[in-house]
């Protein structure tokens, strides 16, 4: 088991390495870079923009450039912003509790009332509960999720009052019962095309095992209705949803970038697109070597559950 | 970001003797106040209430000094003052000076080359520190320290011999007369010299995340990616600011923005403002104030006039004929933008109200060309002499209703027998080489060629300052006129307002006549508040919506 571990995170490293160097160079050679912005502004001569290059190092070449990003980077030096000199994990963790208050919300309701709607779906296979639950999941899964927010504020904000149209708290107040009213919505919309998901696989995953002969055994001695739903279909069902939480944890980091759009929530998504825009390369590096770490976690966390819980599978 | 290559006033080093900006100081002395600065302070101690102010890029850069667009001088303006700078009708008037420094009252000696300014007394910052000289002096300087990576330098590197004569008075001298150092000026907001005692990398100041100032408001914190929480300052030394809570808040999307600003989440719309499509509904909501407000910049088709298309001028003016920019403006832009001749904006004191006004029609188009020899060949495609009225169109990719603009523009060429040609670039591609080294044939683009509320642009059209023909300049036209170089030169030994009036309309006329750009519209932004704000005015002479947010009030 630990060597097995150790062999997975050894070859993570050198994943996130190649991660690195590939998006630093990528980056690099992108047409504008950090100064374009400013080429555009009055008065700005090619003089004063090579000076400002000189002086961010900007003129150095790539590779050179690269290395020294990587030097400070395993000295735990994930840099400054271009944009406001921050340095990039204070940035990123400033954003963070926004992502992580939003997608930690929608993922509990989505896994929670997705998860009883599959399992439900899938024990009254063809009943009409299922059928309109199908129907439903596809327009949920069809309709794009920046159309749902803003019918969502039109509805409950312009027209019953009831939510704010946008933003994590009130500026001035930000008291818990503030945040909570901000979150409703955009909690809600985006919990929306999850719970779909989780409902699809859900109902699928339980129907793979209800006809298995092991449900089918429980049932000829006589266990109770109950039992033989939680403890033997929905646990076994569980097993593959493991491997698609994993997936989704570094999901549940990047944000979602049109629900934080549509509702103004300050949060990882609009982060990385902003400091995309503006050339951040330092924030946008450490985004991007968050989230690969994340995705690198995730799938180990995932097989490790497994390994756990299910006794059929041996790691070596 | 916007896809101008030159929003709002440039402060382009045309580097020719004028004292022009002096000139319009002194001209400003003479008139009243144009906005009421006589009238009592208000104290800040009693401003009250909470105003939202939405911008759609981020305030990012707090140092005014470092490099920065235009959304960041909206908390400048907020935090900072400067000396002096322009109001709406484009006359400087004083903010930590007693007086505009101008050459009649003799802020400014007769050659422009000493300057001498007397400050406000009894100003702090807000941290209490007494405002003095020394602070002055130190702006000044900070722009040129070599270790420290600012913004611009033109202007103040000419700046020498900077004197604290007292703790309200300053003299420098110039190594050069620079005409444009009060427009430079106009946008120098002072920071304080305490700041950065004993800061070792000044590029890296705990003050450039938490800034000083002595302005109308007091920074209090910044949400990364979300607001800035500003409060008032009780003890500002001008009037107002009457609102206790100011609180500029970041919404990148624009129909985002105008959602809240019906829902009331937002008092005022600021920069990137309404969009044009929202403008019929904005108008009918209730307990808002909408209003198309004129801003400095002009949309126009610019011509290379180093092709050999665009030689005649009967070509120019065929082109220019063929071009429908009324349809444009309704269809496309519902009607907000106003039809333009000139790349003076209509609020300016030296717009030339009287130049010909441009008529759409084919007909006249065709006959101007075929009267001059463009016969159509077998492909339909006017030629002459070997050379085919065809050429490449480019602009911003990515800017949808200009690209509409552009496919409307090529059809209507197409009736004329002229084949153009769309190859569009993103802006930092167009408006870099491609465009300074005038490396296309045709582009649509939107500039602003005023520096303040100066008239003078020869930098974009005086022969000498085109990069293409080994000049240094803007003159991407590759425009060339003896009598329009002869007078910028005599507009720019000219002082008094009144007196500069007929050259730059002159000027004006001749560029209308000549066509190396052909003038679409100026631009207009729709811009919303609540009814009961009352404060925020267009100024087309300053780049941001909180050029007199100390005035604000609700």
């Amino acid at each position: 088991m630990l060597r097995y571990v150790l062999g997975r995170l050894w070859q993570s490293a050198i994943l996130l390495l190649l991660v690195s160097f590939i998006g630093f160079v990528v980056l690099s050679l992108a047409p504008g870079g950090p100064l374009s912005q400013f080429a555009l502004s009055p008065g700005m001569t090619q003089e004063q923009l090579d000076r400002i290059a000189e002086q961010m190092g900007l003129n150095r070449p790539v590779i050179i450039q690269y290395l020294e990003w990587l030097r400070h980077m395993l000295a735990g030096n994930w840099g400054v912003s271009y944009r406001d000199g921050q340095p990039v994990l204070k940035i990123i963790g400033s954003h963070l509790f926004a992502t992580l208050l939003l997608m930690v919300t929608s993922t509990i309701l989505a896994v929670s009332i997705g998860s009883t709607i599959g399992i439900v779906s899938a024990i009254r296979r063809g009943s009409v509960f299922d059928y309109t639950m199908t129907v439903l999941a596809m327009v949920a899964l069809s309709i794009p999720t920046f159309w749902f927010g803003l019918v969502a504020i039109y509805v409950f904000s312009l027209n019953l009052g009831w939510f704010p149209a946008g933003n994590m708290y009130t500026a001035g107040d930000g008291s818990i019962l503030d945040y909570a009213r901000h979150l409703v919505l955009p909690a809600m919309v985006l919990a929306l095309v999850d719970l779909a998901i989780w409902s699809r696989y859900m109902r699928t995953a339980t129907l793979n095992v209800i006809n298995q002969d092991f449900v089918r055994t429980a049932r000829a001695k006589g266990l109770p209705r109950r039992r033989v739903l939680f403890k033997h279909i929905v646990g076994n069902a569980l097993i593959p949803m493991i491997t698609l939480a994993g997936l989704q944890l570094p999901t549940l980091l990047g944000g979602a970038l049109v629900t934080e759009t549509v509702f103004t929530w300050p949060g990882m998504g609009r982060l990385f697109l902003d400091s995309l825009g503006y050339s951040d390369y330092p924030v946008v590096m450490g985004l991007l070597m968050t989230s690969a770490i994340f995705v690198v976690i995730g799938n180990l966390a995932a097989d490790l559950t497994i390994a756990l819980i299910d006794p059929r599978v041996r790691l070596e | 970001m916007t896809d101008d290559p030159n929003r709002n006033s440039p402060f382009r080093p045309s580097r020719r003797t004028a004292l022009r900006l002096m000139g319009a100081g002194a001209g400003a002395l003479m008139l009243p106040s144009a906005i009421g600065r006589s009238a009592a302070l208000a104290a800040g101690a009693d401003a009250t209430g909470q105003l939202i102010l939405a911008f759609s890029q981020e305030p990012t850069v707090f140092n005014p000094f470092m490099p920065h667009i235009e959304v960041d001088e909206g908390i400048h303006f907020a935090v900072f003052d400067t000396l002096f700078t322009f109001d709406p009708k484009g006359e400087l008037y004083p903010v930590l000076v007693t007086e505009v420094p101008t050459v009649a009252n003799g802020g400014i000696s007769a050659d422009g080359l000493s300057w001498k300014i007397k400050l406000k007394e009894g100003v702090t910052w807000h941290d209490g520190t007494p405002f003095t000289a020394e602070d002055v002096k130190f702006s000044l300087e900070l722009p040129v320290d070599p270790d420290f990576r600012s913004w611009r330098t033109t202007g103040y590197n000419l700046m020498k011999d900077i004197t604290v004569v007292s703790p309200t008075e300053l003299t420098w001298t110039m190594t050069q007369p620079f005409a444009p150092m009060a427009a430079v000026l106009g946008s120098t907001w002072i920071v304080p010299k305490h700041a950065f005692d004993g800061v070792a990398d000044r590029n890296s100041a705990p003050f450039n995340n938490a800034p000083i100032g002595t302005g109308p408001f007091v920074w209090k914190e910044r949400m990364a990616g979300d607001h800035i929480r500003l409060e008032a300052n009780p003890d500002y030394h001008g009037e107002g600011p009457f609102i206790k809570t100011l609180i500029v808040k970041y919404i990148p999307d624009l129909n985002v923005m105008y959602t809240q600003f019906k829902s009331g989440d937002v008092d005022v719309v600021g920069l990137q403002w309404i969009t044009p499509d929202h403008y019929e509904e904005a108008k009918a909501l209730p307990g808002k104030t909408v209003e198309i407000a004129g801003a400095g910049s002009f949309e126009s088709f610019a011509l290379n006039m180093m092709r050999p298309q665009f030689q005649e001028l009967a070509v120019r003016q065929a082109l220019y004929a063929a071009i429908d920019k009324q349809s444009i403006i309704d269809a496309l832009y519902y009607g907000i933008p106003q039809v333009t001749e000139t790349y003076m904006p209509q609020q300016s004191y030296y717009y030339n109200p009287d130049l010909p006004k441009h008529e759409f029609n084919l007909d006249t188009a065709n006959k101007l060309l075929d009267d001059a020899g463009w016969a159509k060949g077998p492909d339909g495609i006017r030629a002459k002499d070997g050379v085919k009225l065809s050429f490449t169109n480019s602009t911003t990719a990515g800017n949808h209703l200009r690209e509409q603009a552009q496919q409307f523009i090529q059809q209507t060429f197409k009736e004329i027998g002229v084949e153009m040609t769309i190859s569009n670039l993103p802006p930092a591609v167009m408006w870099g080489e491609f465009w300074m080294q005038s490396q296309f044939d045709t582009c649509i683009v939107g500039m602003n060629t005023l520096l303040g509320a100066d008239p003078d642009n020869s930098d974009y059209f005086m022969s000498a300052n085109s990069a293409a023909r080994g000049g240094a300049g803007q003159n991407t036209t590759c425009y060339q006129n003896p009598e329009v170089d002869a007078l910028f030169k005599q507009g720019g030994e000219t002082f008094v307002p009144e007196d500069r009036k007929p050259i730059y309309q002159k000027i004006q006329e001749l560029i209308r006549h000549d066509l190396p750009l052909l003038p679409l519209y100026q631009y207009a932004v729709v811009k919303g508040r609540k009814e009961n704000v009352t404060g925020p005015v267009p100024n087309v002479n300053n780049r941001i919506d909180t050029w007199n947010v100390n005035t604000w009030k609700m």
